[in-house]
């Protein structure tokens, strides 16, 4: 078995009395899609916040790599290649979307304390962005201002930056969300692709994307791991049929 | 892109008007429009530096005077020491804008929002109060300053129509260095920061430090404003740097339109000329309306001023900038 | 020793007049997220109708009290006809609205008032010191101050954490579909909201009327020291507002007065009598410094602020 890419070491993180993150063990091995489910309230994105820092754990540990980036803030982690997506879109509504992307592309090469040189028009800059609109298919959209664009569109560009962002492994935070039922089958194509090249830690909502896509899932309960396992123990899982899925048996059965 | 639009010509024909003030001031032998233009070209290089700041960084400063008065300070207490010379005074002036925005900024950047713009305004109170307790330099009273800068017989800073130009070339360099600056990549990182910061650093930007950059920046465009703002008036005095003063700056930045670099260049203008000509404007049109002389009414131009700003906040937020080519803000 | 008590007193009394000023700011801010500039102006404002009212009514405390219900007035009316027009809108337009506001209110108080300072005079009975520890005399208004700042820190404090107003209140700073979702009528309690703090700052300029010359413009520095006090004290918590003030009344006014002998410790006379000046004008923005390094949130920060 390769060894982890990431590997997170009992974390656990409190808010007031909330146990958000109850020393939770979770690692992503290279050319793997980790899928994270739990209901909500199970402390999903506390668990992003941490791993992508900008949350700092109680206790416990985060390792990428090999390297223990446990105190490192955001930007150092990106820097390291683990990209993130947003739940919540966050975007840079004002530009237009190839600016989003060409952001994105631009720590890549280096520092930006470069004053003088025009960035509008660099094509180390500009290349490389329309390569991450074009695999999104966004790329007739270049030139719209992100505030106009659909939600739908907005979720592409998220995934556009993310790649863009040159990452070794990918932090997406329920790419689904909002989507329709077409959108999120091309959304689940789209990541299927990406799985070929990135090693994905995947939160997510939607069981019928999740069980399509995971290599091994793991659940999460109250800021617990109640299992962990391929998709098909998941499936068998009493306990997670019990705490999660009992809730949303037809959906579940219907996946 | 193109090139001949109403905005374009508004801008041209006003850099245009601003180069030959001197030319027509001196063939009319109106002196006082010079004065006017000078001040109001000095106090468009400190607008310009502001909105690179507020504008396209979103750090909305509310101090931003006071690099005007350490800038003026600077000048005018090496000016009383007996040291003249422009090439010790300047770099000087501008180093110590530089500390004191490197300090300021570190302090303040750490917060957002509204606790940046009362912090901002705080320290620039604090740097008011100490030039109030500056007895050697004047205090309250302010300082007299008797020699303008050296520039070791190059540049002759007490010939009005050279001092003008000085003046004049400072802003065009201003605005072509902040538009340099907010189309490089650093300028990318500014702007982006101001739209999503916490996106910036989740994509790998430390942005921090690129915001500190940027402030201490502006600090010292804004701080060589302040050594022509006292030059030009042979004084200094903490009034330079009173927290009004930091709020006309954000004025002229958001009356001409922060969306663009020259925006804050046309609110400088509108603002210092209607605030010269409006006390006219009143008498004459309240002297039309009631029969009487209206005389009186000109002390109380800042009556229409006031709303009329609150108009701009409600109906025209993309400022002059903003009307003149159809685009409006949020 | 008498000395420093006295100091103290002044620090004190200075830090409850930011207080109410810092009160009605961060209650403003708090509820309604607005950055009211003009809150000086009120302050001024509450100083010219004391000194009016005074002047009508002949005695001082009916002048206060009909000063304290003018002042309310006018701000409820600036919140309707101006600045509920900002609420929603980006803090820029904020600052940018009320210092508008403050450009007009100080032209309208000359052409009301002229541009004289007014004078208003105490009663007999306050004009008395008063020897409240053996051998330690005070002026008696000064005591009425800090007795009537007190009061009504304990009278907000009550309204804002034991009524359905200050119920309301709080929601409104948490959770404004809530307090919507209930049926109150938002705007109107918005409006009471601003008129309190209206009527707060006017409450510290009309007992500050007879201690300084009304003026125009007297709210504006007073204003920045209010600021200095919400971010030592963390934006929206009125207990974090009293704590600071009263710290950064007693700094201010405790260091400009010792402050140079303190120096003299360390330094020359000559050296010391030229840096005190300075030194102690910055001590209260240094540790408003000091407190942005160790917590940026301010002493006490507001849930979910």
């Amino acid at each position: 078995m390769a060894d982890a890419l990431l590997k997170v070491e009992g974390i656990s993180k409190r808010f007031g009395g909330v146990v958000a993150s109850d020393n939770i063990h979770i690692d992503v091995r290279p050319g793997e899609l980790h899928a994270i489910i739990g209901p909500n309230g199970a402390g999903k994105t506390t668990l992003i916040g941490q791993l992508a820092g900008e949350l700092a754990p109680d206790s416990g540990h985060i390792y990428f790599d090999g390297q223990d980036i446990t105190a490192q803030p955001a930007p150092v982690r990106a820097a390291l290649g683990l990209a993130r997506s947003f739940q919540i879109t966050s975007l840079f509504l004002d530009f237009k979307a190839l600016t989003n992307v060409v952001l994105a592309v631009q720590p890549n090469l280096g520092h930006s304390f470069h004053f003088w040189a025009d960035a509008r028009n660099e094509p180390a800059l500009i290349e490389p962005a329309l390569a991450a609109l074009k695999r999104v298919g966004l790329e007739h959209r270049a030139a719209v201002t992100v505030a106009n664009m659909s939600h739908g569109e907005h979720r592409q560009l998220e995934l556009a930056m993310a790649i863009a962002n040159r990452p070794r492994l990918l932090l997406l935070d329920e790419p689904m969300a909002g989507l329709g039922p077409e959108e999120s089958s091309r959304m689940v194509a789209m990541l299927r692709e990406l799985k070929r090249e990135y090693p994905i830690l995947l939160v997510e909502h939607d069981m019928e994307a999740v069980f399509a896509l995971a290599d091994r899932i793991t659940v999460l309960v109250y800021g617990r791991v109640i299992a962990s396992g391929d998709p098909a123990t998941i499936r068998a899982n009493a306990e997670v049929r019990d705490a999660y899925l009992g809730e949303q048996d037809e959906e579940f059965v219907d996946g | 892109m193109r090139f001949v639009t109403v905005r374009n010509i508004v801008v041209a024909a006003l850099l245009i008007f601003l180069a030959l003030v001197p030319i027509y001031s001196t063939m009319s032998g109106n002196m006082f429009l010079m004065t006017l233009f000078t001040r109001i070209v000095i106090l468009a290089i400190a607008a310009v530096s502001l909105n690179l700041i507020m504008g396209f960084g979103g750090m909305v400063s509310f101090g931003h005077a006071a690099y005007l008065g350490i800038g003026g300070y600077v000048f005018g207490s090496m000016a009383t020491e007996g040291i003249t010379s422009g090439f010790i005074q300047w770099p000087l002036a501008l180093a110590v804008c530089a500390l004191f925005a490197l300090i300021t900024g570190a302090l303040s950047l750490r917060t957002r929002g509204v606790y940046f713009i009362m912090i901002t305004l705080a320290f620039a109170q604090m740097i008011y109060y100490v030039a109030v307790s500056l007895d050697k330099y004047g205090g309250d009273d302010g300082l007299t300053i008797y020699t303008r800068s050296q520039f070791a017989g190059l540049i002759d800073l007490s010939n009005r129509v050279v001092f003008y130009y000085v003046c004049f070339a400072s802003l065009l360099g201003a605005i072509y260095l902040v538009w340099r600056i907010v189309n490089s990549r650093f300028g990318m990182v500014i702007q982006g920061a101001r739209s999503n910061d916490r996106r910036m650093q989740s994509i790998g930007f430390p942005t921090y430090r690129y915001r500190l950059t940027c402030f201490v920046i502006a600090g010292m465009m804004c701080g060589l404003a302040g050594v022509l703002l006292a030059n030009q008036a042979d004084f200094i005095s903490p009034a330079t740097m009173h927290w009004t003063r930091s709020g006309d700056l954000i004025v002229m930045a958001v009356l001409g339109g922060m969306g663009s670099v020259i925006g804050p260049v046309l609110g400088a203008v509108a603002l210092l000329v209607l605030e010269e000509t409006l006390p006219h404007i009143i008498s004459v049109i309240g002297g039309a309306l009631t029969g009487q002389s209206m005389a009186a009414a000109r002390e109380y131009w800042a009556l229409v001023l006031g709303p009329m700003l609150l108009l701009v906040v409600l109906f025209a937020r993309g400022g002059i900038d903003g009307i003149l080519t159809g685009r409006h803000r949020g | 020793m008498l000395l420093f008590i006295e100091q103290c007193l002044n620090g004190i009394q200075l830090g409850l007049l930011l207080f109410l000023l810092a009160a009605g700011l961060t209650l403003v801010f708090g509820i309604m997220d607005l950055v009211n500039l003009a809150h000086g102006s009120l302050y001024m404002l509450g100083a010219y109708f004391a000194a009016t009212f005074t002047a009508l009514t002949g005695t001082f405390i009916g002048g206060i009290f009909l000063a304290l219900i003018a002042t309310l007035l006018v701000g409820m009316a600036v919140e309707v006809i101006a600045l509920r027009r900002l609420y929603g809108r980006d803090h820029l337009d904020h600052v940018l609205g009320t210092f508008g506001l403050i450009l007009f209110s100080n032209e309208m108080v000359r052409l009301i008032w002229g541009p004289a300072g007014l004078r208003v005079a105490l009663p007999d009975w306050l004009l008395r010191p008063v020897e409240f520890i053996p051998g330690v005399f005070y002026p008696s208004y000064r005591l009425l101050i800090i007795a009537v700042a007190l009061a009504v820190a304990g009278l907000l404090y009550f309204m804002v954490m034991r009524t359905r107003i200050g119920m309301l209140i709080r929601a409104g700073a948490s959770n404004r579909e809530m307090i919507s979702a209930l049926g109150i009528n938002i705007k109107l309690l918005y409006t009471f909201v601003f008129g309190i703090g209206a009527a707060l700052a006017g409450l510290a300029g009309m007992m500050q009327a007879p201690i300084l010359t009304v003026q125009i413009g007297m709210g504006e520095n007073i204003l920045i020291l209010a600021f200095v006090v919400i971010i030592i004290g963390g934006i929206g918590s009125i207990r974090g507002a009293f704590v600071a003030a009263i710290l950064v009344g007693l700094i201010d006014t405790v260091g400009r007065s010792f402050l140079p002998e303190i120096l003299k410790l360390f330094l020359s006379n000559q050296a010391a009598s030229t840096a005190a000046p300075a030194l102690s004008s910055m001590l209260i923005y240094i540790v408003m410094a000091a407190v942005l390094v160790l917590r940026p949130q301010g002493l006490f920060p507001a849930a979910g602020k």
